[in-house]
Formats: structure tokens, sequence, C-alpha cells
């Protein structure tokens, strides 16, 4: 275990610094002048020649890289020139909103997702689990942003219930004082989330129901509600934890996507306006967080998977 | 775009597969199987939601490729008399904001739409196959390294960067294409190099090693042959998901120009009339979008019971 720990630790680490060297050289070869950007269209040649030099810009790239990365190690993502501000001070604002629509999207669609895919392996090919599946096949063959449209066109335009657009409150506290504002995101977010998981949900109630402890359970006389309660719903929730792990670039799209609808003041809407107005470190330093998110979110799901499964050995 | 489920199960592939043995009563039927490929066609063909896809499919293709030589169109001058017609005689779906027809615009749409879908599902699926074949086949240190270049395009958050080239470059349908295959052969690779490591430690394949036959041999003529039923499975979805990510990357502002129409951006343009009532603009793209998808999984859905030999003793 310990072994397959640290050799899965390695190889988290090797991806990371995979990600941020693909992520540099990708943002960094495309053409643009940060100079040009930063100084506008009047500044001097030599006032060029001097930001660029400042900036070490006039470095060969494998330079700039490795200063890069080690400002990354430092904690520090960049710095944004156009607000004169760091990322990580733009960020600091921006991820706890992201934490309330994120976190309260992924808990509800396990809420959903959990009991009504056991209920659908249990009932297989019973109405509710037509119906169940239906509903999943629609939302996930949908853009994520059409989910988030007909909301609108039906909560928000045909019937005035919830607002279209997102609390634009600075904190916390602020948006959560607008609850009716964050249905709507919430919503989308969950439906989105809540395609992604269903399937995985029943098919791995289905698997853990033909397992050989489900059949003694009933054969010892388990009543069948002890039987779904204390072991295929257990059994079940293993798969949970993969799944959350393994989502998580899905739903770091899925809200990317979403704030741009309901202009929720995240960092996906924050990354969209840094790419409209060309802030290339905002961009380079949110984009290798993702991917960082995303390898931790494997290595937790792979490292979870081991522990709460005792039969698994690699 | 769409999560994958059966991707995350690389890493408990090597975990030792459960082997269902299905007692059969003696005397029970015996079939005549005739040769695999009618066996899977024989069970694709009583899976009715397969059926119902395999017919969806013809009849948009049908709607696109032919329907356009009987309903002449003009979908390259825009007609600015005749903007945001409601649904009447002349036009039976409308027009949008620039005078066009829908109608015969989603004709042209689905052109361009199933274009990239099986542009991009083909390419990624061989280069994903090729690539997963040889890491699985060669396995240890070489397996190690080809993997983590998967596991690092799988972490870098691909439609940030999509949202960053959409503001660099002017995009075509075939930089588009490149672009979503260059991110999509990942997924099948890992699913391929998953198949490969369990083929080459079966006897036909040490057989060969013994009778002295090459790698590539072993490759072509064994591995690739075997991991036939994934790699359809695979086709069907990535078509399904390309249409899906072509969508969203054109609402995030991925634009092609008006010359090629796509659902997406049909479906995009229409969204800014959300608001005026215009759903003509909205929602038959859309339902153009859901309904290919849909037919697309079901087929996808419908081979892999097909293919699953586990299942069909069920």
């Amino acid at each position: 275990m310990t072994g397959y720990i640290i050799r899965r630790l390695g190889q988290a680490i090797v991806v990371t610094i995979g990600v941020t060297m693909l992520t540099f050289m990708l943002l960094h070869l495309l053409p643009g002048s940060l100079a040009r950007d930063v100084l506008g269209p009047r500044a001097t040649q030599p006032e060029i020649a001097q930001f660029v030099h400042q900036n070490g810009l006039d470095k060969p790239i494998y330079t700039q890289y490795w200063l890069f990365l080690e400002k990354l190690i430092h904690g520090n993502l960049g710095y944004s020139y156009q607000f004169n501000r760091t990322v990580n001070s733009l960020l600091a604002s921006d991820l706890p909103r992201d934490l309330v629509l994120g976190g309260a999207s992924l808990i509800l669609s396990l809420v959903i997702a959990i009991p009504v895919g056991v209920a659908q392996a249990v009932r297989r090919n019973g109405a509710l689990d037509y119906a169940a599946t239906g509903v999943s096949f629609l939302l996930y063959s949908m853009p994520q942003y059409a989910i988030a449209l007909l909301l609108i066109q039906f909560l928000s335009i045909s019937f005035h219930v919830f607002p279209a657009e997102a609390p634009q409150a600075a904190s916390v506290t602020g948006m959560l004082s607008h609850p009716s504002a964050l249905v709507l995101p919430v919503a989308s977010l969950t439906l989105v989330t809540y395609a992604q998981f269903s399937r995985y949900m029943r098919s791995s109630a289905i698997d853990t129901l033909a397992q050989d402890y489900i059949r003694t359970a009933r054969a010892k006389g388990l009543p069948e509600r002890l039987v779904l309660w204390r072991h295929l719903l257990r059994n079940s929730l293993i798969a949970v934890v993969t799944l959350v792990g393994l989502s998580i670039p899905y739903i770091i799209t899925g809200t990317l996507i979403i704030e741009q609808v309901f202009n929720f003041p995240g960092t996906g809407l924050e990354y969209f306006q840094a790419a409209l107005r060309n802030d290339y470190e905002v961009m380079l330093g949110i984009t290798v967080l993702v991917g960082v998110i995303t390898v931790m979110g494997n290595l937790l799901a792979d490292i979870g998977y081991a522990i709460l499964d005792p039969r698994i050995r690699y | 775009m769409q999560f994958s489920t059966r991707a995350s199960d690389t890493e408990r592939e090597q975990a030792p597969a459960r082997v269902e043995v299905d007692t059969v009563p003696e005397g029970g039927e015996v079939v005549s199987s005739g040769s695999p490929w009618l066996l899977v066609a024989r069970t694709f063909a009583q899976n009715k939601l397969a059926l119902i896809g395999v017919a969806v499919v013809l009849a948009i293709l049908l709607f696109s490729f032919v329907a356009p030589l009987l309903y002449h169109t003009d979908q390259l001058n825009p007609n600015l008399l005749d903007v945001n017609l409601s649904p009447a005689g002349g036009h039976p779906l409308g027009t949008d904001s620039e005078g066009f027809d829908i109608l015969g615009r989603l004709m042209q749409g689905g052109q361009s739409s199933i274009e990239v879908g099986l542009a991009v599902g083909l390419i990624a699926t061989v280069f994903g196959l090729i690539y997963g074949a040889v890491s699985g086949f060669l396995g240890g240190t070489v397996d190690g390294v080809l993997m983590r270049f998967v596991d690092i395009g799988l972490a870098v958050p691909v439609v940030f960067l999509f949202i960053f080239m959409a503001q660099v470059y002017k995009p075509s349908l075939t930089l588009l294409i490149v672009l979503l295959a260059i991110v999509s052969w990942l997924i099948p690779a890992r699913l391929v190099r998953g198949e490969a490591l369990t083929l080459r430690t079966r006897e036909y394949v040490q057989a060969v090693h013994v009778m002295g036959g090459r790698s590539w041999r072993i490759i072509i003529r064994h591995i690739v042959p075997n991991t036939i039923g994934t790699i359809m499975v695979t086709v069907t979805f990535q078509v399904a998901n390309a249409i899906l990510t072509l969508a969203v990357l054109q609402y995030l502002g991925f634009g092609l120009p008006p010359t090629t129409p796509t659902w997406g951006s049909m479906l995009s343009d229409g969204t800014t009339y959300l608001q005026d009532g215009y759903w003509w603009e909205v929602y038959p793209a859309l339902a153009m979008i859901v309904v290919t998808v849909i037919a697309f999984n079901f087929i996808g859905d419908a081979l892999q019971d097909a293919f699953d030999v586990r299942l069909q003793e069920r």
C-alpha cells in the first residue's frame, strides 16, 4: 500500500511539472506582445525594450519557464498588468465564490445521483429506471450552457421566479444574502454534474448488486432494506470517491461555462475576461492552478479508492 | 467534453477480473453462433434503442447532405429585409438575425457539425489506438513514460486553452478538427492500452513470440483486432462528444466565419435573442444537437453490450 502511494505520488509530481511546462509553452508560443499590451500603442521603442528587459522577456524560454516555476513553488501565480494586482489576490476573492457554486452543486448532485442510482439498480428496467435514464441522456446530450439557458428561459423569462444573473456581491456572505439569485446557477451546475454522475452510479450499483456478498446477505435472511443500506449503498459509495476525484476537471469546465452564462463573479469568469483583455499571466496562473487541482483530484481518488477498498492491491 | 467513466478504470484493470460462471442447464439451448461478427450484429439488432439510433443517424445524414438538393436556400448572402421572421409558409422554420432561412441553415449546419464529429472521432480513435496498443504492448518503462504524457494531456484544462486560442486565431473548420482531435485521442489511448496490457499476456500472443513473430506483427495482427469492440464503441462516443464540444466552444467565442454555420453557432447566435422570444432561432438547433448526440450514444451503448461477451450470457 505504502509503495503504491509513493509510486502514485511520484507520478503526480511528474504530471504536475508536465502540466506547467505544457501550459507555459502553449501560452508562450502564441503571438502577441506583452509589452505592447501593457504600455499601449504610443509606447516608444526604448520604453518597450526597457519593459522587456525588466520583466525578463528577452531571456531564453527555458530560463523564463524556470523563473515561472520558481515563483510558482513559492505560491506566486503571477501578476496582472492590467489590474496591477497579483493573480493570488484576484483569486483570493474569486475562489470562495467558486466554492459556493461548485460545492453546493457537487453536494446537491451527489444527494440526487446516489439514491436515484441505487433505486435504478434495484428496480432495473422499471419505470423509474427508464425515466431517470431518459433524463440523464437528455441532460448530457445538451451543451452545458443550453441547460442553463433553458432554466433561464422558463424560470426567469417566461415566469419571473428567479433572476437570470448571479449575485454580484463581493463577499461570500453578500452572495448568500441573495439566495434567490444563486438558485439558477447552482441548479444548472447541479444538472450538468448530475448528468455525468447518474450513469456511473447506476452501473456501479448494478455491479455491486451482482456480487456474492449481496447474495450471501439475502441468503442469510437479512431484510432487503438492510441489504440495500448496509451492503449495496455502502459499497456503491466507494465508487463515489473515484467519481468525485475524476470529475473535478469536468466540474471546473462546467463552472467556467455556467459562470459565463450567469455572469457569476468567479475564477471562470475571471479567466474569460482575462482572455478578452490578453492578460497573459492571469490566464497562465489560472490554467496551471486548474491543472494542479485536476492532478490532485486524480491522486486523491486513486489513494482513497485503495484505502477504502481493501480487496484492491496494486 | 463528456467525462468518461470507462477511462477511469485503467488503474483498476490490474485487479483480478471477476469471473462470472453461469451454469448452462443440461441439454440447454445450443445455438449455432456463426461468426463472432454475426453474434455481435444479432445482439445489436435485438436492441431497439440501437436500431432507433441508427435510423436517426441515417435520417440526419439524409437531412444534412441530401435534403439541400431538394430544398434550395441562399446561405451565403445575408438578406437584411427578412430578418427574424417567425415560421411561416416561405420559411417553415423562420429566418435568423441575418435573414438566413433556418431550415436550410440547419441542413448546412448539420454538414459541418457531422463532418467535425466524424473527422475528430476517426482521427482521435485511430491515433489513440496506435498509441495505446504500442504503450500497452511494450509495457514497463516505455508504457510508464507514454502514459504520463496522456496524464499530462488529460490534466491540462482544454476549454481554457481553447478560449485563449479563440482570441488569437481566426479559426477554420480544419483548425477546429485538428485541435479537437489533439485533445480527444487521450481517452481512446488509455482504453486501448488497458486492453493491450492484458492481451499481451495471452497464450496466442506468446505463441507468436515463440514462433519468432515481430512486435509490430503482434500489435497489428493480434492486439489491434482484439480491441475492435472498444474501438467501435469509442468512435461512436467520440463523434457525439466532438459535436457537443464544438457547440460549447462556439458559445465561448470560438466562432467560425458565417459561411460555415454549425448547429453550435446557430444555437449560440440564437441565444442572444432568447429574451425577444425568437424561439425558432434557438430550439431547432438545440434539438438537432440533442437528437444527434443521443442517437450516437444509443449506438455506442448497444455496441458496448454487443461486444461484451460477459453480458451476452445474462
